[in-house]
Order: C-alpha cells, then structure tokens, then sequence
C-alpha cells in the first residue's frame, strides 16, 4: 500500500465532489429536512422523536455514501478509468482506503451539520456522548461505502445501481429494529435481522442514545467494524485487473 | 537489450463466445513507431489490451520489455491510452492530469510538459466534459505520456483530430521514439500506415502481414497503403 496512491485518489474523488455542489447541498439537505419532517411529525409526541431521531442521525450517512459510491464506483468502470487505473502502479487497497477516506470525510461533514441541526435548533437529545453518534455515523458511511463498493459490480448501469438501494438497504432498515422491536419480531424475520450488519449498527446507536456503553456496545460495534472490513475485501475481490 | 519490446506468441482470446483473436503471432521492435491496422472489428484493441494485460486470455504468451504482460514491474513503464476517453469528465485536465502524475509518482513539471505536448496549454484549466471529443482524447493520451514511458501503447489516438494536430501529434510521436520509446498505435485510417516505421495488419483476428511500408509496397507491388492492404486480403483469402 502507498500513502501517496491512497491520498492521490482520496483527493481526487473529493474534487470530484466538489465539482458537483448540488449532490453535496442534497447530501447535507436532505438529512436536515428528514430530520426537521420527523420532528415536526411527532410535534405532540416529543419520546418518538427522540427515539427515532438519534439512530436516524447515525444511519443516514450509510444510506447516502451507499449510494454515492456505488454509482461513483460504477462510473469507474463503465468509463474505462478503472481499466486505466488497474495498468497503474496502484494497489486494489490505495483506490478502497483512498475511496474510504474521501467518504469519510463526506460523511463527518455530513455528521456535524445534521448533529448541530438537531441537537441544537430541534432539540433532539440523546444521554450518551454526541461524538459517538458522530464516530457511529462515520464508521456507518464506511459500512454504506464499502457495501456500495461491492454491489457496483453487479450493476451494469446506473439505473440498476440505484435499485440496489431498496434491495439492499431498505430490508436492513426495516429488521434492524428502528421501528419494530425486535424482541417482537416473528423468529425468522430475528434470524434474518440477526445476519444483517445495520442491525448492530442500529443496536450501537440506541445504546449510545441510552447511554450504556457497556460490553453488548462494544460487540456492535465491533461487528460493524468487521462488517466493513469484510466488504471491503469482497469488494476488492471484485476489481479484476484482467477482464473478459 | 532485447531489440524486441513486444513478443506476443500464439495469442488466443475469446470475449463473450466469440473468439477475437485465434492465434496471433507478431513481434514490436524496440525504438520503433509501430502502426497496427485494421479495420474496425480486427482485434486491434483486444490485442492491444492483451499487451497491457487488462485482457483475459485464452492461450499463448504476451512478452512486453522482456516481462510478461501485465507484470507488476511494468506498470510504471508503460503508457496507455484506451479507446473510450478515459479520463475524469467532472475535472480540468490539468486536475486529471495531476492524479495520474501522483500514482505514477511523476514530477509536476511532467503535468504541464504532458499539456504541451498535446497542445492543450490554453484548456488546461477547463473542465473535460465542456470539451470537444478530440480535445477529450488528447488529455487521456497526455495521462499515457506522464512519468517518460519505456512503452507507449495508444489505441486510435487520432481519430477525430484535424491534419494539423495529426501530424503534430506523430511528430512527438517520432520524437519519443528517437529518445528511446517503443510505440504501439493503433489506427483504423489507412493513410497514417504512412507515418509508421513498422506495420503490423489485422484482418478478422488475423495478422496479414507485417514489415515497413516500403516492404510491404514491394511486396504487393501497390503503391497506396489501402490498395497494399486490399492486396494483402485478395492473397490472404484467394
């Protein structure tokens, strides 16, 4: 691995980004509106709102730099840079981190002002520390990051890249427990939820907003960790220096 | 030195089904500008990715600057244009052409003599996507000329350029050659047969023929370069 190659192409990717402001005005806004409907929404039932509105913060970022990078690594092949890139002295792992680092700075922009937003103006109020929503909400875009990775290699166009993130993400969100309990959840429905990464990443963030950073915290969160490092390698699998 | 840059022996690839290229055979001289011609269809592209080592193959040996190809070793020494203008649409060329210097670990002042050499110092700080498509080419040929390449492998660089940039562009072309640079180039235009010091002919995955224009005139005992190439055909099939 080279740090220059890794940052050459983190550096790269952001000035893509930058090149693109309505994409970051929608990464930043869309959050913030969610954030602001939810609240307003459940204006006469104030503990819905601060049930829901912690986890939310954390998860948004996966759902954005999911599909941020599937469409950006997509591009990547289908305009033939990628084929460019793999006749380079680059290694799989400089584009994954340098790719990793790019979003993740994204995504703790992303974090800050959305935390400010509803910890400040909506009054969103969790009993744990506020970092850790944050750290929770980058180590989330990572996950969203390293999943979209890895999906991009199965879509050959952009529409279907963009399918993927109701396949995909939309199930996760829906067992991880946000809105259904899932102690109550039908057994099967549980096993499948218990097999699906967001779940501990949900878990994680509930503990946070609980406070109880205790040992059950630190395996979601190492499972999160783990999650992400094996999308990441399956991945790297994908990217072939040779192709049909 | 090996006088031979590219060694490619019984080459074999099949895409989707269909076999491209069934059993090539051809050398590339070391120093030279070579042309590789052929129509469109002619496993020109497939064979230039097989000497880059992007393409899977079936069977037979690539041997590029005494490696194999796509050899980990190589990828700092060979320079690649693709067809598809692959570069970042989103960024100046100058950006573009930044990131590719930074992977390769070429100097700054490879960045803007790259610019030069495609004559694209007044663009330099234009976004690719508001560019023509000849402009566009010639960016990603400039990210193949950064960090002095011992091979340069360029799939239809002058397709869509005027005469005036054509033939600057074979002069750097000749001039990279002089200070040591092996070429590969690919064309489907026959008239730039002419600017080559070597020619190698595909037809349907197959080589016809391959030599200098003068040896190949002789050859033939045709004096355009399309009617050589027609000869070559009628010989080949007849």
């Amino acid at each position: 691995m080279s740090l220059r190659v890794t940052g050459a192409v983190a550096a790269r990717v952001l000035q893509q980004l930058r090149r693109d402001p309505r994409t970051l005005v929608l990464i930043v806004g869309v959050p913030c509106l969610l954030e602001t409907l939810l609240k307003e929404l459940f204006a006469g039932r104030s503990p819905v709102f601060q049930h829901v509105g912690p986890p939310l913060l954390g998860l948004f970022p996966f759902v954005t730099m999911f599909l941020v990078t599937s469409i950006t690594m997509l591009r990547e092949r289908t305009t033939g840079t990628l084929e460019r890139l793999m006749t380079l002295p680059l290694g799989k792992l400089d584009l994954l981190a340098g790719y990793g680092a790019a979003f993740a700075v994204l995504a703790a922009i992303q974090a800050v002002i959305v935390s400010a937003l509803a910890f400040g103006l909506l009054g969103l109020d969790v009993a744990g520390p506020k970092e850790v929503v944050g750290a929770l909400a980058v180590a989330n875009a990572l996950l969203g990051s390293a999943l979209g990775l890895f999906v991009s290699a199965f879509a050959q166009t952009e529409f279907q890249a963009v399918q993927f993130m109701p396949a995909i993400v939309f199930p996760q969100v829906l067992l991880s427990g946000l809105f259904v309990d899932r102690g109550s959840m039908a057994t099967w429905l549980r096993w499948i939820s218990d097999a699906l990464p967001l779940t501990y990443a949900y878990e994680a963030l509930a503990r946070t907003a609980a406070n109880t950073l205790d040992g059950r915290f630190a395996a979601d969160v190492g499972v999160v960790c783990g999650c992400i490092v094996l999308a990441l390698a399956l991945g790297a699998a994908t990217l072939r220096r040779r192709t049909a | 030195m090996d006088a031979v840059a590219i060694r490619v022996e019984a080459l074999r690839v099949v895409r989707g089904g269909t076999v491209v290229l069934p059993e090539l055979t051809c050398e590339v001289a070391r120093g030279s500008v070579t042309g590789l011609l052929g129509p469109s269809g002619s496993g020109k592209s497939t064979l230039i990715r097989s000497v880059v080592g992007v393409q899977r193959v079936a069977g037979g040996r690539v041997e590029v600057l005494g490696e194999p190809a796509g050899a980990k070793q190589l990828r700092a020494r060979v320079g690649y244009m693709t067809q598809a203008t692959s570069v970042y649409e989103d960024l100046t060329v100058r950006e573009n052409l930044r990131f590719f210097a930074r992977v390769l670990g070429a100097p700054r002042a490879a960045v803007e003599q790259a610019i030069g050499d495609v004559s694209l110092t007044g663009n330099a700080d234009r976004v690719v996507s508001r560019l023509s498509g000849g402009e566009r080419a010639r960016v990603s040929l400039a990210t193949a000329l950064l960090g002095v390449p011992d091979l340069l492998v360029l799939d239809e660089p002058t397709v869509g350029l005027d005469p005036v940039l054509r033939r600057d562009l074979w002069q750097l072309f000749h001039g990279l050659a002089d200070r040591g640079a092996t070429l590969l180039v690919s064309s489907h235009v026959m008239d730039e047969a002419e600017r080559c010091d070597a020619l190698l002919l595909l037809r349907a995955g197959r080589l016809l023929a391959q030599g200098t224009p003068a040896e190949l005139r002789a050859r033939t005992g045709a004096d355009r370069l399309d009617e050589v190439f027609l000869r070559l055909v009628d010989e080949a099939t007849g």
